[in-house]
């Protein structure tokens, strides 16, 4: 039967590129003093995954490749080669080689040879610093060649214990027997009185005779498994007729291995003997390799390319990973749909006027389901923002070595999740906004140690949700932004008149500017002369915005505001004053019934409750919203402990409701931002409900003139 | 609901007719009757449940959710100092596409819809100060109908500006 | 046919192995690496158990190890798929008591042909 195997090609690319990915993070994780066993052992087990799977899908080369690198791997897991700084690097070196590699046999397009040639010689001379001498395995090699044996006796007996390994010499018979002509003979006298006898032993032996033109190989293969579990004596019936040639046992030789040297021993009739090697020194091997895989490298050409020596992109992959539980929440929705739809069907087939709420109420459902199974849908384009962080780790590496700055990367909220394709655009925006961070901002170990910093800067990236937002910040401690820099620059290219009185924020801002960036920043480190105002048009046209806030000295902080398709968080709802709202999840610390007693009344400062080991500002939030409240008493209420901006508060609500996912609506769309609201979110029964802001009610707490309208006769 | 059915209808008719004359959906409030370019009727629906939104002007109803937007919903009434009047069912709710920084949709609570008229610009007559509840700011013209009622052609753009809804 | 237990960390191999032992008529079921696989041989009992050897959290040879220590699994074949043709990585095999090996690179019909060898 034939299989065609190329169908299961796309799963080994993916899993491959995910097995690069993997290797890349945990050779940049890897301590060079302390070499953690796991990490080495993750990563060696991805190339060997890679390198096997090639292998069996026929891309030779990459197969090839990934060997060398394996090999050194499985050296330093088994403690026999040290993990350096330098081996390192030319592993992280080895594995962009190989995702172009990959990249190249996925898409079908030449590959740059030169460099696999060069990275590959690097790690065979690595490889070899740590190598005595090849160990030269001596290895029969039978040619094949014209037999003209009659067949083969052979003399079979199992030791006792064959049969523990699951091997059975009933089967092994039948093998043979399916080879050629077979005769058995067994010899039972080793079979002990049936009292004694032990069924999991193998007691008998035979001698067997084989007729038939059958290569010796084919018998060898079937006692392969079982040599060391038995006696085992193969002799041909009759003399081969025509001897192998040595040109005949060379080809034969190729066919299996990595030949470095061939010696004829002078004995014509027994077979040659050849050394090998399992490794390779000097030269290159010999490897037989077929034609038809040669071809997926036209070689000599060399690539035009218009990209500098990046990575190369991997294709902007053609599917999604999607979590199991958001494909059956949309097959949940379909069933209700189909109810829906039964349901107004059987409305629609006889129809009276009288019937007509339950049409209303069926189109509202109708409603409902269909906007449900947007969502869903477009939960499935949503993926955690880890996926465009994930380049950083390594490119901040790269770049500490390159320029000799010490920085460390913290990334946090990479789960927050946002619109694939908004993702994949927002890619080299961040990625040139942590280029300038590195290049302009951290400053050498030296300046930041004069400076009174620390020598290591600190580069971090931030994410969250905000209402119908993402937020993406870039902080650098770095030297900040130097105002009368960029103002001389800004009025040389005449972007501002000099008698101008700019802010700082303002001077800040200038950066933005088309035609700021100025050969300076042309350099390898700051990529290819893509200037902020690209960053920023790149980042208005997805509906965004970008802005600096810097201090000179201290630092600047990038802050990237997205709009999200969809925001969903998790919610919390509440009641207070005959209204329901939503507070997010994640802003709440804890609920709690308080006493009375436990309050202490600071006058200009209202009621606190001692929580641990602070004072917490209580907000009755029927206060905030100007709401005629149901419960005042604080007894009778609940108090919610929510964090914003680093402080805590206590909101007095009236009781707690379910918990679940909301999704975001926005409210500025047709409305305006309101002070103390995030956002809206639509219940299953169709009504709005308003998700609070916790930020925002803390400052109308403070500052009860931000509430724009204050509304005392609030009509029910 | 049948009435609103009937203005739906007319609004298809009415706006496949081009004559280089200006539709106007009219409706009351009180005893006044106001007006408003059909093109930026998105479409009429019954009262529905609001959501009150915090801190706001009175003559701000709330939000409703319409297939899936939230849009604000002003009491016209309200709006205009009128006094207040209580939402049944057969309240009418207009949804307009009010132009600014960018176009929102926004949703009039009115009284009831009357007819869609056919105006040619040189009806529209300018608005003196006539010391009606409505500040002549909102209103861009006045035109007299067939049946000699006067209607008053509001800018919703003013009326409904972000400005002024809070 | 026969009741098989591919295990291999390696997506697309498990893809490739299943498909083609199906396709040859037998009933297959995959795991991810040597401890869920153990945990599915101890549920159900099977007729020949195909595992790589690097894999996490429980390798091919500690499982074969495993597997010859329940009683139903004493004489089950247990193949092992290994890149490394080196005799002693065969020993190790042997040692852990696996029945045989498989050499990767394997195509479906050198998998098929081997298989055959072990199933009665």
């Amino acid at each position: 039967m034939s299989i065609d195997i190329s169908q299961f090609h796309d799963v080994f690319f993916e899993e491959s590129f995910e097995g690069l990915d993997a290797m890349e993070a945990g050779l940049l994780d890897l301590n060079v003093g302390a070499v953690d066993l796991e990490t080495i052992n993750t990563i060696f087990r991805a190339a060997h995954s890679i390198k096997g799977g090639a292998g069996t899908f026929g891309f030779i080369p990459v197969s090839e490749f990934t060997h060398v690198m394996e090999a050194i791997l499985d050296e330093m897991r088994n403690g026999e080669r040290e993990v350096s700084t330098l081996s390192i690097n030319l592993l992280l070196e080895s594995v962009d080689v190989l995702r172009e590699m990959l990249t190249a046999v996925q898409q079908k397009t030449a590959t740059d040879d030169g460099r696999i040639a060069d990275t590959r010689q690097k790690l065979e001379a690595m490889k070899a610093d740590e190598f005595e001498e090849p160990e030269l395995v001596k290895v029969q090699v039978e040619a094949v060649t014209e037999s003209k044996d009659l067949g083969w006796k052979i003399n079979f007996n199992p030791h006792q214990h064959l049969l523990q390994t699951g091997n059975d010499p009933v089967r092994m018979l039948r093998e043979l027997g399916s080879l050629g002509e077979l005769t058995t003979e067994v010899n039972d006298s080793k079979l002990p009185p049936f009292s004694d006898f032990e069924p999991e032993d193998s007691y008998l032996s035979w001698t067997l005779t084989l007729l038939g033109d059958i290569p010796k190989e084919e018998v060898d293969e079937i006692f392969e498994w079982v040599d060391e579990d038995c006696d085992l004596t193969i002799e041909s019936i009759k003399a081969p007729v025509k001897g192998p040639t040595r040109v005949e046992i060379m080809v034969a030789a190729l066919d299996k291995h990595d030949v470095v040297s061939v010696e004829f021993t002078p004995e014509p009739e027994s077979e040659p003997e050849f050394s090998t090697t399992e490794s390779v020194v000097d030269e290159t091997p010999v490897v037989a390799v077929d034609i038809e895989e040669t071809q997926s490298i036209e070689a000599t050409l060399p690539v035009e390319k218009t990209t500098t020596k990046s990575k190369i992109a991997t294709p902007a992959a053609s599917s999604i990973r999607v979590s199991t539980d958001k494909v059956d929440s949309l097959i949940n929705l379909v069933s209700e749909l189909v109810i829906t739809q039964s349901m107004l069907s059987q409305i629609g087939e006889h129809f009276t006027p009288k019937m007509l709420p339950q049409l209303i109420d069926g189109l509202a459902q109708l409603e409902r389901n269909s906007r449900e199974m947007q969502e869903g849908i477009l939960r499935i384009r949503m993926l955690p923002i880890s996926f465009a962080f994930n380049r950083f780790p390594r490119l901040v590496h790269d770049m500490s070595d390159k320029t000799g700055k010490k920085v460390e990367l913290k990334l946090t909220g990479e789960q927050t999740e946002l619109d694939k394709s908004v993702m994949e655009k927002i890619g080299d925006p961040l990625v040139h906004l942590v280029r300038n961070s590195l290049d302009h901002g951290i400053e050498m170990p030296e300046v930041r140690l004069a400076a009174g910093k620390a020598e290591t800067g600190l580069l971090q990236l931030k994410s969250y949700h905000q209402g119908g937002n993402i937020i993406i910040e870039i902080h650098d401690d770095g030297a900040g932004l130097n105002e009368d820099k960029i103002l001389a620059k800004a009025i040389e290219k005449g972007l501002v008149d000099a008698s101008d009185e700019l802010s700082p924020e303002k001077i800040h801002d200038l950066i933005f500017l088309p035609g700021f960036s100025t050969a300076e920043e042309l350099t390898d480190i700051s990529g290819r002369g893509v200037g902020m105002d690209v960053v920023r048009k790149n980042i208005d046209s997805l509906g965004g915005s970008v802005e600096v806030v810097s201090n000179r000295g201290e630092g600047s902080v990038f802050t990237i505001r997205l709009p999200l398709t969809l925001a969903i968080i998790d919610g919390q709802t509440i009641r207070v004053a005959g209204e329901n709202y939503i507070i997010p999840l994640v802003s709440i610390i804890e609920t709690l019934e308080i006493k009375t007693s436990e309050i202490k009344l600071v006058s200009g400062k209202g009621e606190l409750y001692p929580l641990r080991d602070e004072y917490v500002p209580i907000i009755r939030l029927y206060d905030v919203f100007n709401l005629d409240p149901h419960i005042t008493d604080l007894e009778e209420g609940l108090l919610v402990i929510v964090e914003g901006e680093g402080q805590r508060v206590g909101l007095f609500i009236d009781d707690l409701l379910g918990q679940q996912q909301v999704v975001i609506k926005s409210l500025e769309t047709n409305y305006r931002k309101v002070k103390g609201v995030s956002g809206a979110t639509i219940l299953g029964d169709g009504t709005v409900a308003l998700i609070l802001d916790v930020p925002g009610l803390m400052a109308l707490y403070r500052d009860p003139s931000l509430a724009l309208f204050v509304n005392h006769n609030r009509a029910a | 609901m049948s009435e609103i059915q009937q203005v739906n209808e007319t609004l298809e008719l009415i706006t496949s007719i081009d004559d280089g004359s200006e539709q106007y959906l009219s409706f009351f409030l009180g005893e006044e009757e106001y007006g408003v370019e059909i093109l930026r009727v998105q479409e009429i629906k019954g009262w529905a449940q609001v959501t009150h939104i915090p801190n706001s002007p009175p003559y701000l109803c709330g939000v409703l959710n319409l297939r899936g937007t939230i849009v604000p919903i002003v009491d016209l009434r309200l709006r205009f100092d009128m006094p207040k009047k209580q939402y049944t069912a057969t309240t009418v709710v207009v949804v307009l596409k009010v132009e600014g920084v960018t176009q929102r949709t926004v949703g009039i609570v009115v009284d009831s819809v009357s007819d869609a008229h056919n105006v040619v610009p040189e009806e529209i007559k300018a608005t003196p100060d006539f010391g009606s509840n409505v500040s002549t700011e909102f209103i861009s013209g006045l035109v007299t109908l067939e049946d000699n009622n006067m209607m008053m052609i509001l800018n919703i753009d003013r009326l409904l500006s972000v400005e002024a809804l809070g | 046919m026969a009741k098989i237990l591919a295990v291999d960390d390696s997506a697309s191999m498990r893809q490739m192995v299943s498909f083609t032992l199906k396709a040859a008529g037998h009933t297959v079921m995959d795991a991810e690496d040597g401890h869920q696989a153990l945990n599915i041989a101890k549920t159900q009992s099977f007729d020949l158990v195909l595992t790589d050897v690097n894999m996490p959290i429980m390798d091919g040879l500690t499982l074969t190890k495993e597997l010859r220590t329940l009683a139903d699994y004493r004489f089950t074949p247990i193949l092992i798929l290994t890149t490394e043709a080196g005799k002693d990585k065969k020993q190790e095999g042997r040692a852990a008591g696996a029945t045989g090996w498989l050499v990767k690179p394997f195509n479906p019909d050198q998998l098929l042909a081997t298989i055959k060898k072990v199933l009665d």
